[in-house]
């Protein structure tokens, strides 16, 4: 039996927890076994429906009025009872925040290896191989698994949702004893700004600025287009977060965030090595420069030499149009 | 209050990264290798604690002899001690080994610390899992990619980054904590640090002085096959006026790519 884990933020089931969901399904069929998923909170058994769709054959459900708030010793202590009970050979996380904070934590203490932020999955012998990128996707290992059960992160916006599962399934539900003081580093409240951005490893979009934005107050250049986009994020390359125009939490490639949206747009950015790590994985790439020799143009399907100030109202007008019909 | 550092010797970002086909890892010969750069935010958090509350910073690396170099860094830096964990094993890929014997070296050596700091991954495994496990094996809390830390008395409060957004969290003394780019602005070494990090010592644990054998620390991932990222294909690129570069860009996204 495969487990995963199903993340809920504020209320909701996440997404990117949905794909694990349905990679581990895919993964099931080929073992001949089949794929449950855990549901971990207070009063969140309404969402167990939320899952079958996406390939659960089971949905566990772990109450306890403690787990309202995140914290990854109650939380792994609560996975673990039901790994010893139900004893899966694979347990299959989002490398989200929370899985990346989690599945560590239950691999210490179940003494197995972890594979964190596949972009791939396979069966092998019975058992489960995946690939993840390395030094940000300058390089990929193939890695497999020499203890049980394996365990592994796959990383958001890469695995493709299956939507033909029931509608309906078997909901277990467990009220978990977890002593108080197990608790430790809960989190109090979660801090989000007024009209906060999507996150660049969520988004189908990502619009990115570097040096050539010139200041921070180009970069409400790409909110506008993120803004007429659907599940865009404004992303942002190295030099641009250094220079203070953007926050860190915008930064793609080697110190920020590895991203791989459906299109990575870059705006003023030359392509350092770093950035390129960081987005080439993008399923599409466009980029607008003013220097023809800049790496970004070695990645980018389609690029435009020019000077982005002058490119982009044009760019916003006919997106308007495209997106109107 | 006593804090460790644990910090690792990696490739700089610049690097390009070649591939031995053969041994399944990548090719040293001519890499520049640096402290970790999450590592670098990790030990100045740890000075300006130390700087505020009073204690002790020990800087602590996992690895080969070539490891010195990043310690004296941090010694460079103001750590007041470093020690090296001899580990002959080069890269494994796997972050539980390594927990395994930094968890083992805090039980030994340092179990009066109230604070082990890291980095919240290192640039190459890319496997931000090291500190959890520590925790686990050690009862502690974790916050990690944390971009904000306050700490007085016996607790504290960190900012965890998360998706668009921060968790507040509150934690007690011992915590493992690790650094996200923004927590702070690594301060440079001084010329006087530096001499000073030459007459240092830098003393050697082994893991068999650790009591860890062989079979304690065996990695538990095996890289079978490692590969260079699949080259992209240079596409199209044009140089004509904004409004008509514009509509082509667009044509590209809606007929082409279909992203729009």
């Amino acid at each position: 039996m495969i487990l995963v884990f199903i993340e809920i933020r504020e209320g909701k089931v996440k997404k990117s927890s949905l794909e694990v969901m349905s990679e581990a399904k895919r993964r099931a069929d080929e073992l001949k076994t089949d794929a449950q998923a855990v549901l971990i909170g207070h009063g969140v058994e309404g969402l167990a429906s939320e899952v079958f769709p996406f390939g659960a054959s089971k949905v566990h459900v772990l109450e306890n009025s403690l787990f309202a708030h995140y914290s990854a010793p109650s939380f792994s202590q609560a996975i673990i009872s039901l790994v010893e009970e139900l004893k899966p050979q694979i347990i299959l996380f989002s490398a989200s925040s929370m899985g990346k904070d989690l599945a560590p934590r239950l691999a210490a203490k179940l003494g197995v290896g972890l594979a964190t932020d596949c972009t791939a999955t396979a069966c092998k012998d019975g058992k489960l191989e995946v690939i993840r990128p390395i030094f940000a996707g300058k390089a990929f290992a193939t890695v497999s698994f020499k203890s049980s059960p394996q365990i592994a992160s796959l990383r958001p916006n890469v695995f493709p949702l299956l939507e033909s599962g029931p509608k309906d399934g078997e909901v277990v539900k467990k009220e978990v004893v977890i002593p108080e003081e197990q608790v430790k580093g809960k989190v109090d409240e979660v801090l989000r700004e007024e009209g906060a951005e999507l996150d660049v490893t969520e988004a189908d979009i990502v619009v990115s600025g570097g040096r050539g934005m010139k200041g921070p107050e180009n970069f409400d250049l790409l909110r506008e287009l993120t803004s007429l986009l659907s599940h865009a994020a404004v992303g942002a390359s190295r030099s641009a977060v250094d220079a203070e125009w953007i926050d860190h939490q915008h930064q793609v490639g080697q110190t920020g965030k590895t991203v791989s949206p459906n299109l990575y747009m870059a705006f003023g950015i030359s392509g350092a090595i770093q950035h390129l790590a960081g987005m080439s994985s993008s399923k599409y790439i466009v980029a607008v420069n003013k220097d023809p020799e800049a790496s970004i143009f070695k990645v980018a399907d389609f690029g435009i030499v020019g000077d982005l100030f002058q490119v982009i109202p044009p760019l916003k007008e006919e997106l308007k149009k495209v997106i109107s019909e | 209050m006593n804090i460790c550092v644990f910090v690792k010797r990696v490739p700089d970002t610049e690097s390009k990264i070649r591939i031995n086909h053969e041994t399944n890892s990548i090719i040293e010969e001519g890499l520049n290798f640096v402290l970790s750069p999450y590592d670098e935010y990790a030990v100045e958090e740890a000075l300006r604690l130390r700087e505020a509350n009073g204690g002790k910073v020990t800087a602590i690396s996992v690895g080969t002899q070539e490891s010195n170099t990043i310690l004296k860094k941090c010694l460079a830096m103001g750590a007041d001690e470093a020690v090296l964990v001899k580990d002959e094993v080069s890269e494994t890929y796997d972050g539980l080994r390594t927990a395994r014997i930094i968890a083992r070296v805090v039980e030994k050596k340092f179990s009066e610390s109230n604070l082990l700091m890291f980095g919240k991954q290192s640039v190459g495994a890319d496997n931000a899992q090291v500190p959890a496990m520590v925790a686990e094996f050690l009862g502690y809390p974790q916050i990690n990619v944390v971009t904000k830390l306050e700490i007085k008395g016996n607790s504290g409060i960190a900012h965890r980054e998360i998706e668009g957004a921060l968790e507040k969290v509150s934690f007690s003394l011992p915590v493992v904590i690790s650094a996200q780019k923004g927590l702070n602005e690594p301060r440079y070494e001084t010329l006087k640090g530096i001499m000073a990090a030459k007459k240092k010592e830098i003393p050697v644990m082994t893991l068999e002085e650790l009591g860890l054998k062989d079979e304690d620390v065996a990695p538990l991932l095996e890289v079978t096959k490692m590969e260079s990222p699949p080259q992209r294909k240079a596409g199209k690129i044009v140089e004509a006026e904004p409004d008509e570069a514009a509509k082509q860009m667009v044509k590209f996204l809606h007929e082409e790519a279909k992203v729009i």
